[in-house]
């Protein structure tokens, strides 16, 4: 189970992490423990599955890739049909059942932008039921920075 | 530390085929050794100090958000996650967007575009709670602070998660 050290590393990691020769151990003496610990504990979490992943995370679009949130209203009766064919979409990257009208939400990352309209033709004809597009038009988000 | 909200508008930046390259070989992870980014660097043909300053400036144009630990919210006992969609004025819209995105447990905050009378919506933020009533504790928390009471909201619950992975851009993953 995670203990006091293992949260500290996530509340504190969750937030940056260096980008230098010694990054583990520029991180570890921040957080008052050594670099060996601190490799020791990321590889732990992850293998325990606290962590899904360790390492950038990537802003799809300024990839030149193309990424969307979708939904569907299904009848419950055919849920697990277009659950099932929804996921077998590679461009799907999330798909959560949502308590709404519109009961299935979505992921949706292509390699270009231009993909997506046509993902989202082939999800509608292979399940039957229309999709509803919702792209990102604007993004909120907290920047946290150390100050130098 | 410095603490500031700022809004983003996607825009291209100048990635070229080595960006690339380095890009697909840590959006799986780092690796878990003391010179991480030298064993990627020699993986790369690299310099240790070019794959460095790559990364660095990859952050500072924002096609990387930021580094360091991805969690899953469930293993942390965030069982409850909840899409919260606002029927905002577009008037203010960012204003709401960006005292939104203040608070530490709304995770995402986009606008997105409505679609008639059965989806108003056009602001979404995701929360993320111990329960239910803690994640509606929350909401509550963001409509007084945020000055929202009049807007129209829903609060879409998770039921099932069915497929959780990082986006990945090279064609044919599974």
């Amino acid at each position: 189970m995670m203990d006091e050290v293992d949260r500290i590393i996530i509340n504190e990691l969750q937030e940056g992490f260096p980008v230098c020769e010694r990054p583990y151990a520029a991180a570890a003496e921040k957080l008052g423990l050594t670099e060996a610990v601190l490799i020791e504990r990321l590889g732990r979490l992850l293998e325990d599955g606290v962590l899904s992943r360790f390492g950038p995370l990537i802003h799809a679009e300024q990839l030149g890739g193309g990424l969307t949130l979708a939904a569907m209203q299904v009848p419950a009766a055919d849920l697990e049909r277009v659950i099932e064919q929804v996921n077998a979409f590679p461009e799907v990257a999330h798909n959560y059942e949502r308590d709404h009208v519109l009961n299935l939400w979505f992921v949706l990352a292509t390699e270009r932008p231009e993909q997506v309209g046509a993902v989202i033709a082939a999800i509608e004809s292979c399940t039957g039921y229309p999709v509803y597009n919702f792209p990102k038009e604007e993004e909120y988000f907290l920047n946290l920075r150390l100050a130098v | 530390m410095e603490l500031n909200v700022r809004q983003r508008r996607v825009d291209s930046t100048g990635i070229d085929a080595h960006d690339r390259r380095l890009l697909e070989q840590i959006q799986e992870g780092l690796p878990l050794v003391p010179r991480p980014f030298a064993d990627i660097a020699g993986r790369l043909g690299m310099a240790e100090a070019e794959v460095i300053a790559r990364i660095e400036r990859l952050c500072g144009e924002g096609v990387i958000k930021r580094m360091g630990v991805v969690v899953r919210h469930r293993s942390l006992g965030y069982d409850a996650n909840a899409m919260v969609v606002w029927d905002v004025p577009d008037t203010r819209v960012d204003a709401l967007g960006q005292c939104f995105a203040r608070f530490p447990f709304v995770t995402l905050c986009y606008q997105r575009p409505r679609r008639g009378a059965r989806w108003p919506y056009n602001l979404f933020c995701m929360i993320h709670g111990k329960d239910r009533d803690a994640v509606l504790d929350k909401v509550v928390e963001l409509t007084e602070a945020c000055g929202v009471g009049e807007v129209r909201h829903q609060v879409l619950f998770s039921r099932r998660c069915f497929k959780q992975r990082g986006a990945n851009y090279r064609r044919g993953c599974p």
